[in-house]
């Protein structure tokens, strides 16, 4: 039982908002759905036991106003939150400002999100645990004399990087000493108006890299991983198509990989689910941590199938004061599991985003096939948040076989009324590079970019 | 002279300016060709340029900044050129 836990309100939306109710319904914790003004016909609202308007549909109004989630809080007697992803899932001053409260923030500690969120800072904790990081500058840069000064030591080609930033944004790329004298001035400009905070470093950038990252749980002493993922297949930095466990590691590399995730983890007394992303040179083997999501992330579903257990619900267990209660080998690595996101986008026209009114609605069923979705016929998909409209997520024995439930599942749903990406991902189940696994974080996009000439040819 | 709307094919959230610290594209009273932009439709956190579609003189924005906008909406009128 979770005694801590007496209502759960969800600071979020979408899918995960729907997820996070199925947990709490699970653990007998009652609900209120926190939403804007648009999002008032959403599943969420209407799975939830409580619905509370937070304000406008825009989100500075209402997904992003502390002020108006905390009178939620006070308004319901919730006394915990759970901020699902994005918004103000790695907010320091939310957690606190929850904390004051008197209230349960379903995460790590203010000063947890702090420090991992700082990714200069997160680099200096990681080195400290003995986990391998990127070659990068020592610490923040402020000019460009520094800047080439550092880049001789981190070598090229480089990124240089926002240390404020996240989700891909406020990156850029420097082949030379004279792109770097002429990117650098830009990046600084960049993080200062996107987050307020004009400090970069350097960061050396491995052209054919997989993107693999370690699901962990802590209790604030103890941690366990749940294996890994790779979500090398991205557009724009943003993730399309993710598995576990990674085709391109053997055992003693994962092993190696996430007992490395784990020293981290309680290096940092982490309380609650997280994720340390890394990147993984196929050339050398070797890999290197990059930065660490406090938080839930998008892809979660595929760790649990492969582990059996239900990351949300651990989640909310530990937020309300029980220890972990795992071991390490408690937990197997079951088979392979793979997600596919449908976002709201017209591949044929560029990825334009494509809200619209859920006509005909059908979701696969059967066997290792799961749906994480807020969409039912006769929503209306707002505009104003981000596109994903649902993950479809399948298990296997293995990766033949989930590829097999997975070119299964994307034809048996329909979705119409609106583009999506689920045409996309027929295609894609289609090509020979992923079934052989042979991709890295540039394999997505080269893939469309000849899929888009070809097309016109 | 005649009127002209600016309607938005896009629904989303209509901005005046490029960033929160930028000044407005064009204010009310300003004369624009057919191609300036007049602020910003964000729909799911991509953003498409709205043009005046005419030229003219900005007569007035009948949707704030930050407002939520539905297609068809009118934007602003213009008198033509």
């Amino acid at each position: 039982m979770t005694q801590g836990i007496g209502k759960l309100l969800i600071a979020n939306r979408g899918e995960i908002a729907v997820r996070i109710i199925r947990a709490a319904k699970a653990l007998g914790i009652p609900t209120v759905a926190a939403c804007s003004e648009a999002d008032v016909d959403s599943l969420a609202a209407l799975l939830a036991d409580e619905v509370h308007i937070l304000g406008p549909a825009r989100a500075d109004k209402s997904y992003l106003n502390v002020e108006a989630l905390l009178g939620a809080l006070k308004a319901t007697g919730a006394n915990a939150v759970h901020p699902g992803y994005g918004f103000l899932s790695e907010n320091a001053e939310f957690a606190e400002a929850v904390l004051a409260a008197g209230a349960i923030f379903v995460g790590p500690s203010p000063e947890t999100i702090r420090r991992m969120g700082d990714k200069a800072e997160a680099r200096r904790t990681a080195q400290a645990a003995g986990v391998p990081v990127v070659p990068g500058s020592p610490g923040e840069l402020f000019d460009v004399e520094s800047a080439l000064k550092a880049a001789e030591s981190v070598g090229f080609p480089l990124l240089i990087k926002a240390s404020a930033g996240g989700g891909g944004r406020g990156i850029r790329l420097a082949e030379n000493p004279q792109q770097l004298s002429e990117e650098f001035p830009r990046s600084q400009r960049e993080a200062q108006a996107a987050f307020g905070n004009g400090a970069v470093y350097l960061e050396r950038f491995i052209g054919k890299a997989r993107h693999i990252e370690v699901q962990v749980l802590g209790d604030g002493t103890h941690a366990v991983h749940l294996f890994e993922r790779e979500c090398s297949l991205q557009r724009r930095r943003q993730k399309i198509f993710e598995e576990a466990p990674s085709p391109a590691l053997d055992a003693q590399q994962r092993e190696a990989l996430c007992a490395s995730a784990v020293r981290l983890t309680e290096a940092l007394g982490y309380q609650g689910a997280g994720t340390l992303e890394y990147l993984y040179d196929d050339a050398t083997g070797e890999f290197f941590f990059i930065e660490m999501n406090t938080r839930i992330q998008v892809e979660h579903p595929v760790s649990e199938l492969v582990t059996g257990i239900d990351l949300v619900q651990a989640m909310l267990r530990i937020a309300g004061g029980e220890p972990l209660g795992l071991q390490q080998s408690d937990i197997r690595l079951n088979g392979a599991a793979l997600q596919m996101r449908l976002n709201a986008e017209d591949p044929a026209r560029d990825f334009f985003p494509s809200p619209g009114l859920v006509q005909a609605l059908n979701w696969p069923q059967g066997e290792g096939v799961r749906v994480d979705s807020h969409l039912y016929e006769g929503y209306r998909v707002p505009p104003y948040y981000d596109s994903l409209l649902a993950k479809l997520i399948v298990h296997g024995r293995d990766r033949n076989e989930a590829l097999a439930r997975a070119r299964w599942a994307v034809e048996q749903t329909t979705l119409t009324g609106m583009a999506s990406t689920l045409s996309l991902h027929g295609e894609l189940l289609e090509q020979p590079w992923l079934h052989s696994a042979d991709f890295h974080t540039g394999t997505l996009e080269t893939w469309l970019a000849e899929r888009r000439s070809g097309g016109e040819a | 002279m005649a009127q002209h709307p600016v309607i938005t094919p896009l629904p989303g959230t209509f901005y005046r300016k490029a960033t929160p610290d930028s000044p407005n594209y064009v204010e009310a009273g300003a004369e624009v060709s057919a191609d300036t932009v007049i602020g910003l439709i964000e729909v799911m956190k991509q953003f498409s340029e709205l043009t005046a579609g005419v030229a003219g003189r900005l007569d007035a924005f009948l949707v704030e900044d930050g407002d939520p906008v539905e297609p068809g909406q009118v934007i602003a009128t213009l008198e033509d050129a």
